[in-house]
């Protein structure tokens, strides 16, 4: 087992804050979610997600502290993830990159040794069919209705856009390029990997939701 | 249907050595959505290693009016289960 | 007697070929449907504070719980449909007023200590209620109640738990714990249904088999098992007339105000609008979603036999 001192304290903060904030923004789905059986699908990715993040946050801290009483300025997640929902179909393509990018990372993690590779093999699983249902969708969408074409290009342009920011491998790309492809979408173009942004207001919104109840309870256990 | 979605039987495996078992049905529009939506509503504590989903319409049932003709005649047929037959108890047949 | 007599004579279970009394079909759809409706629209008061869980292991358990309500919902839509009703025409019923749900869920929740009140009290109650469904006469219904009330053993525990941390917390949350108990306890006892004395479907539904127990019956069982779990927790019941009753083994309580569940189950009560509203916007927004997945399954020709 490795110890806190070896792990990327910043890499896996990264990880974390990623699956957190995305974590997030899928469960404000809930109950608004497209049909019944998309509510409880798109609970169950976010509910892998959260698990991500809370595991990954033990290995270097206490989660609630790192969640509840971190500066803004120290989340570590990617822009791209924090932006509210947009629709249905944004909300597919950005879950298929993000499970694209996931995917690979956590493949190249889980052969490391310690706690971080047994995070990793366990999240890979996860994020395997994360990664299957937005392609499922993003296949459907993309060839079924004239509007669910132009809806799930338009979401699909947006997050292409704005996915340099989590530095997706060479694999990841080809990947999402081929699920594209499949789905009769145009690809917007290459992917300029760029360092990670400064945050907006949107991650400010976020985690005032989030700490809503922690703000007025200074000190509480829960 | 207005929303496009057809009904499927859903059947789980619970372990391996049992056989799938039916444990209700779920709406999608296609046969590999089906298995993902039963996957996700069926399986949410670990119920499950294998699914099956088949179209509702394609399962042939026996009809209850047919259960006498059905069911019936096999019930006299004692001599079909063990117990019918007078063996020596000490040789375990 | 018909077959449906002896089934019923018998206390076995009638199956969805079965013949069976046109009243007894519709009863079932009633009940499954508005069942079936509750934990769908119940996943909105609840659902509202997953983002605002005060820690994440609160918000995990949040999470899960309110999907298994989604899950829950679409077990007793499995139901309801064996009965030769269309999903579709349920939540059509349901977005236009024609079949209710639980009028317990017309009650705002107001502050994060309401979701630990509602697992405690609210699905308290519905397990009540619930487990001797288990056993009704129906067989797609009961089974359905079985594995429901097996997954929703968590949800009270969870409530429980989670008022008990409060109780024993800061001046401040024990405060929020008690105010909330304070507003979801009338609203529990009230989800037993009217008194037997004007209970209109009770006797039928017993006599079919859906029913086991009285309403009464059911409201006194819940309330004695709350009290000494209020006890436990530190809080007390807003009810100045609970008292133990050493002959009946039981505790009395006050009179129930129905004329308020009148008003709510009416569509008077605080959130009906906002509850109605929200799902039907769910489901039109949704719409090009589901005519995306059908107009590409009749592309693939995946549809299956049906």
């Amino acid at each position: 087992m490795s110890s806190s001192s070896e792990v990327d304290t910043g890499m896996v903060l990264a990880l974390a804050d990623d699956a957190l904030v995305a974590s997030h923004r899928l469960s404000e789905w809930i109950a608004r979610a497209p049909s019944i059986e998309e509510d409880v699908a798109l609970a169950n990715i976010a509910l892998d997600l959260l698990g991500q993040a809370r595991l990954l946050y033990a290995l270097i801290g206490d989660e609630d502290e790192l969640a509840y009483r971190r500066p803004a300025g120290a989340f570590r997640n990617a822009v791209m993830l924090e932006r509210p929902n947009g629709d249905f179909g944004a909300t597919i393509a950005r879950l298929l990159l993000l499970a694209a990018h996931q995917h690979a990372l956590y493949s190249s993690l889980a052969a490391a040794d310690g706690d971080l590779g047994a995070i990793a093999a366990k999240a890979v699983k996860e994020v395997s069919y994360h990664r299957d249902h937005a392609r499922a969708w993003t296949v459907r969408l993309g060839d079924g209705t004239e509007e669910s074409h132009r809806r799930m290009q338009d979401g699909l342009d947006a997050e292409w856009a704005v996915w340099g920011e989590l530095a997706p491998t060479q694999e990841a790309v080809d990947w999402a390029t081929a699920v594209i492809t499949q789905a009769t979408l145009r690809v917007p173009g290459p992917v300029l990997a760029v360092e990670r942004q400064e945050h907006t207001a949107d991650l400010d919104e976020l985690l005032s939701t989030m700490r809503e109840v922690t703000a007025v309870h200074p000190g509480a256990t829960w | 249907m207005s929303d496009g979605s057809l009904l499927w039987e859903v059947f789980v495996r619970p372990r391996r050595g049992l056989a799938h078992t039916h444990v209700g049905s779920i709406h999608a529009a296609d046969a590999e959505l089906a298995l993902r939506n039963a996957r996700d509503v069926y399986t949410r504590r670990g119920e499950g290693v294998s699914i099956w989903v088949v179209p509702s319409g394609a399962v042939t049932a026996s009809s209850p009016d047919e259960q006498d003709s059905f069911f019936e005649p096999a019930g006299d047929k004692v001599y079909r289960h063990p117990t019918f037959y007078e063996v020596p108890d000490e040789l375990q047949l | 007697m018909s077959t449906f007599e002896a089934l019923i004579a018998a206390q076995d279970r009638v199956e969805p070929r079965d013949e069976m009394p046109g009243d007894y079909r519709a009863t079932l759809v009633r009940q499954i449907a508005q069942h079936a409706h509750s934990e769908i629209i119940g996943m909105q008061p609840e659902g509202d504070w997953i983002t605002r869980a005060p820690s994440l292991r609160r918000k995990a358990i949040l999470l899960a719980k309110v999907q298994d309500e989604a899950g829950h919902g679409l077990y007793l839509y499995a139901a309801a449909e064996t009965l030769g009703v269309d999903r579709d025409d349920l939540l059509e019923a349901l977005h236009t007023g024609r079949q209710k749900y639980s009028s317990i869920f017309n009650y705002p929740s107001l502050t994060w200590a309401d979701v630990a009140a509602i697992g405690w009290l609210v699905d308290g109650a519905a397990i009540v209620n619930q487990v001797p469904l288990g056993r009704c006469s129906y067989g797609p219904y009961a089974r359905a109640m079985v594995r429901i009330c097996k997954e929703e053993s968590f949800h009270q525990r969870q409530g429980f738990e989670s008022l008990l941390t409060m109780s024993r917390g800061t001046p401040a949350q024990h405060a929020m714990a008690q105010d909330a108990v304070d507003r979801w306890w009338w609203p529990s006892l009230m989800m037993f249904g009217p008194p037997d004395a004007e209970s209109p479907h009770s006797a039928r539904s017993t006599a079919w088999g859906i029913k086991r127990f009285s309403n009464d019956t059911l409201r006194q069982r819940f309330v004695d098992l709350a009290v000494p779990q209020a006890e436990a927790l530190g809080l007390t019941l807003p009810d100045p007339d609970l008292r133990w009753d050493e002959e009946r083994g039981s505790w009395d309580f006050g009179t129930i105000d129905f004329t308020e569940l009148r008003e709510v189950v009416s569509g008077n009560g605080p959130c009906n609008e906002v509850r109605i509203g929200r799902r039907v916007a769910a489901h039109e927004d949704g719409a090009w979603v589901r005519e995306a997945a059908a107009a590409y399954a009749a592309k693939q020709g995946t549809r299956g036999a049906a």
